[in-house]
């Protein structure tokens, strides 16, 4: 049975009926592309050897049936392993791409075979070539049919991903029936297929599209990883513009996306970018100055606008202020563990929707993870460096510090290397212009001339955008004219042409030189160049112009046709400016060029002719011939080709291909109203029937990788819970009710709130007001504190939140009180959906509030603006505090709930700076730092320093960084960026942050630059190590009770006569110590309390003032040692 | 989405096709046979061809090229990516990718290729999935499907494809239970021709093989997590808890993965392990020129450095070369201009060089640049960044691990530029 056909039979002819099948074979289908099938076999019967089934498939070239006779006979056997054997060698032939159709009878009878691998390998067969055998293919519809209702899952699903893949117009029906029906089953896997099944059947019978789109509005309600990648994939083949169908779903797919496996994360982000585009504002559009040095404030090391700060306020005090929608908040937030991702698709699919729609403060993050996949396969990098010269164009300074990743090396492929190029002269700027063409210059020696040549050009555009450095490019590029290679030259010349476009009078001396290439350089587009540049500016070069015309004369017929034109060109010019001695040579010109084979040449010939040369019949004209012809040129513009490629889609094909690619849907530009936000709301009923039918599956299926508030519908739920506690409750559908409904308006507040509370003082009572009114409508409302928290917020404050929160219960009040009572940056996301009972006294609470807001709000705004180094004179947090307001504030906290104290943003006393380094130690660098008293971005449990350096050498100053911290042991330290660069005079300023352990220890370490190292020690004033903590009276009292006996330290002191004031005990304390005030009830007693920064441990102070002068300071902590270093602080800061 | 995949072997034949949607004729490859023509070499082929009413996107791997038709707009590196996916699983399926390998087990590639992706969507890419659909081919099990008449096939659903840890198949079982994870760094440098570094960064891999049964929940953390500044992980890794605590977390796949890959944060100096002394000099209008370099060792922490290979592609001028090293063996390929220079162990006391001259072309002159060289380099037990494995924790299971960490340090883009 097995052993090989004898030679002969390859070679008998073909019979009657193997054409005949042939015949049959070649469908509507594939005749327009790929033509008879036949025209395969042609080649190959020898190649074929190595397959697994040699010889006989050889054969089916020359002429088909006979050996396939064996196969037949075969697959008709009783045995699978014969089956089998023959199945692969069947398959075997496909993928070489050979034409097996013939055999189709005797294989689909098998399309119920027992065996499971034979069954697939039918399959396999069967998808290849039903289309071709559409009857015959019917046989086998009925055995899929019955496999749709087999109890395995696995065979449900193949059934159906065959049954929807052998694309048979007949079956669309059956199709249509097995779909719908699938996509309610039990299983996710065969639900995920049925979505798979729905383009296949789109694009089979486009007419069937009503019914599947409500297949997929079905489908994208499903709450299962598995499923939601897929589904959103058949929702962009089918049904792109159906926006709509997305509202309800929005904040799954949003809270589900970490966990979908990474294909179809890609399919749901490049989604969710357009759905944001049509339903979100433009985070950029008010370009809000304030939000701008928030966001700056918040990242730290941008360089500080040292703007007025009331003059910022009053400037948005007159526009609308932005408020970011929740939802679009959410999504960023979600989106961001992404860039994380080991697959390059998702990355790029992140930091496309960042670009697109991120503030842009926030765009930065992505250029990490982007440089980062320039270190994978030469494919990925050519995809991904063609983005980054877009975004760059766009967004330059957040590739600047990476531009050593895009230095080019030797072993890169050429195309690599052009697009690196490309990149490097996007980030040209002034600052890093001088090392970007030193390296230009070592690539300039390249044995890689087509880069060569790109980087002479990439040379020309740096000279036109950098003005310093124009010269200098020129320069270099006239020396590269007596270069070797003729091709390099050429493109210099071409590029100094349009250089000296830019001030050509004082060139001339270039342009005698390139005069002189002209005997050599062969390349037309380079002579044309020399030629046009000696025309244009023939009056500055007035002897050797005449002399050029004459060469080209001589060698007018020989050029290429560029050339030519140039020549005629050159003659009018100089004709005009200089007839006396090129009067003859022009005519000649002219008359070579009148009967040049070209008729473009002949027709110029013709019109210069008549224009120049004064004839009686000549026109008006005339008298402008030299108006025209030596008109004022503009410069041109040397741009980049990747300029406003970003109008594509980033990361998208037609983006790559800078051509609209089929199916490309457009990305929608922002709306210039929001569209109404509710609609993404998901009514409670829907969300507690789901729970119900899927209770038990989620349990299950539930994500597993989401932490916390990846799960729970929309609701996000604390972050503070610990893991494995999220886990289980997550997905419950209690905490899904409870806030879902009315959760989102609230949100959408809050939301604002939060984000401008702290910049904008009109825009919160404004916000107080709507929110007073609703409250008069809607009545005590269900409580959903505040869920999606803007991230900056999260990511500065969850770890302050965990600790501050303390057990679950209290979080809910913790939370609500930092929010109303005051000037922190509110805090945080951590919200346990709480119960009904404490929501209610919380509506009321907020009743008290809104009169008492203004105050505190007030001082949060000034808190904001003055990270700027020279600080403006802020006035302390708690003075400004009525003393009624202070008592309405104690009102507040009559409930008898214990609260957690929540960090506030530090109240400001003046800022002292200490120096680091001297001027005369630091050899004209001079460093000074401060304590900017905010919490350092990226670790908690650092205190912020502000470093400030000045240059005042007269040379650059290179690679500004920290190295070798010699710290004790527990200290840690985060330094700055590196400083690429430091120009004279220039002063720059950066945060880093320093874990000081509690510890007033001093922090060791080298400031380095290109050449020298600084030891340099920065050692905290315990005030420093400390951050302010809101808290209300009884707070006060019942934590000072727990802090007495060795925690407390009293202290006698007097107050000088300047010190006798509410203000200036204050301000000389919160200068002292970072510390926020406490209210208190008492006129004489000021209270303040703060956390250390590292360990969290409250330090509690209160100052009683008595008669005249007398005053008592107590400072109550677990830290002895800090306390009693603090009360000597504050008794030297007071008596001053 | 993908719509036909075409595998193209070095000679231009086409020696695979897979067609998930209807059939596209293979002539559409004559647009990518013509782009090939265009650049000189094949890592110049564009990775994307547009052509009438296709798409061509490939990657090139194990001089194959690994040809995706698309229709539609599609993003080009959700196909690239996926492309390189195709071939990682088959280097893992068949212990190489190479064109005979595909060849000899077509059927196993084209049941893969058909499980990976429906309606050119991907579908199960999960190596550890693919492999319970279908088995790997070893001589062992292909002789037991003969004698008993099984197949490579499976017949239930992976259970990875429904659980919450889809890179994971259940039921693992082994009798020793090992861990081993390879901290394996890569110096990607710029050297100026004075010596001093232009760029240098530490680009880091863990790559892991687990081999324990059951469902261990392991635990891995740094003494030195700071170092690490950008890092993307494999699915598995827990990324909240890096975010807070900076541990990594995660349930393993069974078998070979890598764990992690990072980049060491760009203010760390980078330590440069060896120096290279060169004086190459072509002389105008000689048609002789000197060629010397010498390899050293410079901050290696006390270390061998050891797998030292020089690579460096000569000007075209260069006829050859007559060169003596004072160890190892090299060769200069006078076609490609190729010189390498295996030198192996770098021995501190005795320096090994490579001395003697070139042999230049008469009458051109002499070239813009100096050739640059490439270094490959390797060092054991050292990971140069100085990142440390603090601990590995299991939890979730019952018995011991044995665990093995090792560090290595290799050269990456390590170039010289003279």
């Amino acid at each position: 049975m097995l052993s090989l056909p004898p030679v002969q039979k390859l070679l008998r002819p073909k019979s009657v009926v193997g054409s005949d099948v042939a015949k049959e074979v070649t469908s509507p289908v594939l005749a327009t592309e790929a033509g008879p099938p036949t025209c395969y076999s042609a080649l190959r019967a020898d190649e074929l050897r190595p397959l697994a089934a040699p010889k006989d498939e050889g054969a089916a070239s020359t002429g088909q049936p006979p050996r396939h006779d064996d196969l037949k006979e075969m697959l008709d056997s009783n045995k699978d392993s014969l089956k089998l054997e023959a199945m692969k060698r069947i398959v075997a032939m496909i993928a070489w791409g050979k034409n097996a159709s013939d055999l189709f009878p005797a294989v689909v009878k098998n399309v119920a075979c027992k065996n499971i691998e034979v069954k697939k390998l039918v399959y396999v067969y069967l998808v290849r070539y039903a289309e071709e055998q559409q009857d015959l293919a019917l046989l086998s519809i009925s055995t899929f049919q019955r496999g749709l209702k087999d109890p395995n899952q696995l065979i449900r699903a193949s059934a159906l991903r065959v049954l929807s893949s052998i694309r048979v117009p007949i079956i669309v029906p059956i199709m249509m029936l097995a779909i719908k029906e699938a996509a309610s089953d039990m299983s996710p896997y065969v639900r995920k297929t049925a979505a798979h099944a729905i383009p296949k059947l789109y694009s089979l019978d486009s007419d069937q599209k009503d019914q599947l789109i409500e297949v997929i509005e079905k489908l994208l309600a499903d709450k299962t990883t598995l499923v939601a990648g897929s589904v959103v994939m058949a929702f962009e083949e089918v049904c792109p513009e159906r926006i709509d169908l997305i509202h309800k779903n929005y904040r799954k797919l949003c809270n589900l996306l970490i966990d979908v496996e990474e294909w179809g994360q890609v399919v749901i982000i490049n989604m969710l970018t357009r759905y944001a585009r049509t339903q979100f504002l433009s985070p950029n559009q008010n370009e809000s100055l304030l939000e701008e040095s928030a966001e700056k404030a918040f990242y730290g090391s941008e360089e500080e606008d040292t703007k007025d700060a009331k003059a910022e306020a009053a400037s948005l005090a007159k526009r609308k202020p932005y408020v970011m929608d929740p939802d679009h908040r959410l999504l960023l937030r979600n989106t961001k563990p992404l860039l994380q991702s080991r697959n390059a698709a998702v990355v790029m699919a992140v930091a496309q929707l960042y670009f697109h729609l991120a503030p842009k403060a926030e765009v930065g993050v992505i250029a990490k993870a982007l440089v980062r996949l320039l270190r994978s396969h030469s494919e990925v990098q050519y995809v991904v460096l063609q983005n980054v010269a877009t975004m760059s164009i766009k967004r330059r300074g957040m590739f600047e510090p990476y531009l050593k990743s895009f230095y080019i090396r030797s072993t890169d492929p050429t195309q690599i290397k052009i697009l690196k190029l490309e990149v490097l002269t996007n980030l040209a700027n002034e600052t890093n212009i001088s090392t970007i063409l030193r390296e230009f210059q070592t690539y300039i020696r390249s044995m890689d001339k087509d880069f060569v040549a790109a980087t002479i050009q990439a040379i020309g555009r740096c000279a036109t955008n950098i003005g310093k450095v124009r010269d200098t490019c020129l320069n270099g590029l006239v020396q590269l004219l007596s270069n070797r290679d003729e091709l390099v030259v050429a493109e210099s010349v071409v590029v100094i042409k349009k250089l000296l476009q830019m001030q050509p009078a004082q060139h001339s001396e270039i342009i005698k030189h390139m005069a002189k290439l002209t005997d050599n350089i062969q390349v037309p587009m380079a002579r044309a160049s020399i030629l046009w540049l000696i025309g244009e500016y023939c009056e500055h070069v007035p002897k050797i112009a005449p002399d050029v015309l004459r060469k080209m004369a001589k060698s007018f017929t020989n050029e290429e046709d560029i050339v030519k034109l140039q020549v005629i060109n050159l003659a009018a010019k100089l004709y005009l400016t200089n007839s006396k001695q090129s009067k003859l040579l022009t005519q000649y010109v002219l008359n070579l060029a009148k009967y040049d084979q070209n008729y473009d040449i002949r027709d110029r010939a013709r019109f210069i002719r008549q224009l120049i040369v004064p004839t009686e019949k000549s026109g008006a004209l005339n008298k402008y011939a030299k108006k025209l012809f030596l008109a004022q040129k503009p410069a041109p513009i040397l741009e980049s080709s990747f300029k406003d490629r970003d109008h594509f889609q980033l990361g998208s094909l037609s983006h790559l291909l800078n051509a609209k690619a089929v199916g490309y849907q457009e990305l929608p530009d922002w709306p210039d109203e929001a569209p109404d936000p509710s609609v993404r709301n998901v009514e409670v009923p829907e969300w507690t029937k789901c729970t119900s039918r899927e209770k038990r599956k989620d349990k299950v299926e539930k994500p597993f990788y989401s932490d916390s508030e990846g799960e729970s519908g929309p609701t996000e739920s604390a972050d503070s819970e610990p893991e494995s506690d999220s886990e289980e409750s997550g997905s419950s559908s209690s905490s899904g009710t409870s806030s879902s409904s009315s959760e989102e308006e609230d949100e959408e507040e809050e939301e604002g709130g939060s984000e401008e509370q702290s910049e904008d003082k009109e825009g919160e009572e404004e916000e107080e007001e709507k929110r007073k009114k609703k409250k008069e409508k809607g009545g005590p409302r269900k409580a959903s504190p505040r869920s999606v928290g803007s991230e900056e917020e999260e990511e500065a404050e969850g770890k302050k939140v965990k600790k501050a929160a303390g057990p679950q219960g209290k979080k809910g009040h913790a939370e609500t009180s930092s929010e109303e009572a005051s000037a922190s940056e509110s805090s945080s996301s951590g919200s346990d959906s709480g119960t009904e009972a404490p929501t209610v006294v919380e509506a009321k609470r907020r009743k008290v509030i809104p009169s008492s807001k203004a105050g505190p709000k007030e001082i949060s705004l000034l808190d904001l603006d003055d990270f700027t180094p020279p600080p403006p004179q802020p006035v302390p947090s708690s003075s400004i505090i009525s003393t009624s307001l202070v008592t309405d504030l104690e009102g507040l906290t009559l409930t008898d709930t214990s609260l957690a104290p929540a960090l506030l943003s530090p109240a400001f006393g003046a800022v002292r700076t200490y120096e680091l380094l001297h001027r005369m130690a630091g050899e004209g660098l001079s460093v000074e730092y401060c304590f900017s008293r905010r919490p350092f971005p990226g670790d908690p449990h650092m205190v912020a320093v502000q470093i400030q350096i000045s240059n005042n050498t007269d040379a650059e100053v290179k690679s500004l960084r920290v190295s070798e911290p010699k710290l004790l042991a527990g200290m840690r330290i985060q330094e700055f960026p590196e400083i690429e660069s430091l120009a004279p005079g220039d002063t720059a300023s950066v945060v880093m942050g320093i874990d000081f352990c509690d510890s007033t220890q001093a922090a060791n370490f080298q400031l380095c630059t290109h050449t020298r190292h600084f030891y340099v020690s920065i050692q905290p004033p315990v005030g420093e190590l400390m951050a302010p903590v809101f808290m209300s009276e009884n707070e006060f009292r019942k934590e000072q009770g727990k802090l007495t006996g060795m925690s407390e330290i009293t202290e006698k002191l007097t107050l000088p006569e300047k010190c006798r004031s509410d203000h200036a005990i204050v301000q000389q304390v919160t200068s002292a110590a970072n510390v926020g005030r406490v209210p208190c009830g008492a006129d004489n007693e000021y209270r303040f309390a703060a956390k250390t920064v590292t360990s969290g441990s409250l330090v509690l102070i209160t100052l009683e003032w008595r008669e005249g002068a007398a005053a008592q300071l107590t400072v109550n902590s677990e830290k002895m040692v800090i306390g009693t270093m603090l009360v000597k602080d504050i008794i030297q800061a007071l008596a001053q | 989405m993908i719509h036909s995949l075409f595998l193209i072997n070095a000679s231009g034949d086409i020696f695979l096709e897979k067609h998930w949607k209807s059939v596209v004729s293979r002539s559409v490859c004559d647009y990518f046979f013509e782009a090939q023509e265009r650049a000189s070499e094949a890592e110049n082929v564009p990775p994307v061809i547009s052509t009438p009413h296709h798409y061509l996107l490939s990657v090139y791997r194990h001089k194959i090229f690994f040809v995706a038709v698309i229709q539609t707009e599609v993003p080009p590196l959700f196909v690239i990516e996926f492309l390189h996916r195709v071939v990682d699983t088959f280097q893992d399926y068949f212990g190489v990718c190479s064109e005979v390998m595909i060849k000899d087990n077509v059927v196993v590639v084209y049941e893969v290729l058909e499980e990976m992706l429906d309606n050119g969507f991907p579908l199960a890419t999960e190596s550890n999935i693919l492999k319970e659909l279908i088995k790997p081919p070893t001589i062992l099990r292909t002789v037991v499907n003969t004698i008993t008449g099984s197949t490579n096939v499976g017949d239930q659903l992976p259970t990875g494809q429904l659980s919450v840890v889809p890179w994971r198949r259940t039921g693992v079982k082994y009798t020793n239970n090992e861990a081993y994870f390879d901290v394996i760094e890569e110096i990607d440098a710029i050297i100026d021709k004075s010596g001093s570094t232009i760029t240098a960064e530490i680009q880091g891999v863990i790559d892991a093989c687990v081999k324990l049964t059951g469902m261990p929940d392991l635990t891995l953390s740094f003494m030195n997590p700071r170092l690490l500044d950008d890092v993307s992980f494999h699915p598995c890794v827990r990324f909240k808890r890096w975010e807070s605590e900076r541990i990594l977390s995660f349930i393993p796949p069974d078998g070979n993965f890598r764990l992690l890959s990072y980049h060491v944060s760009a203010q760390n100096l980078v330590a440069i392990p060896v120096y290279v002394k060169h004086n190459i000099n072509f002389r105008d209008s000689s048609s002789l020129g000197r060629f010397e370099i010498t390899v050293g060792p410079k901050q290696t922490m006390g270390k061998t450095v050891e797998g030292v290979m020089v690579t460096s592609q000569m000007p075209k001028g260069v006829l050859n070369m007559s060169l003596t090293p004072s160890q190892g063996t090299h060769i200069f390929d006078p076609v490609t201009k190729l010189l390498t220079w295996d030198v192996g162990k770098i021995n501190p006391q005795k320096l090994p060089s490579l001395k003697g001259s070139m042999n230049l072309q008469a009458g051109t002159s002499k070239p813009d640049e100096n050739p640059t060289i490439n270094l490959q380099f390797k060092i054991q037990q050292l990971a140069i960044s100085g990142l440390k494995v603090n601990r590995l924790d299991m939890y979730g299971e019952k018995y011991k691990p044995f665990k093995g960490i090792k560090y290595m340090t290799k050269a990456g883009k390590f170039q010289v530029r003279t």
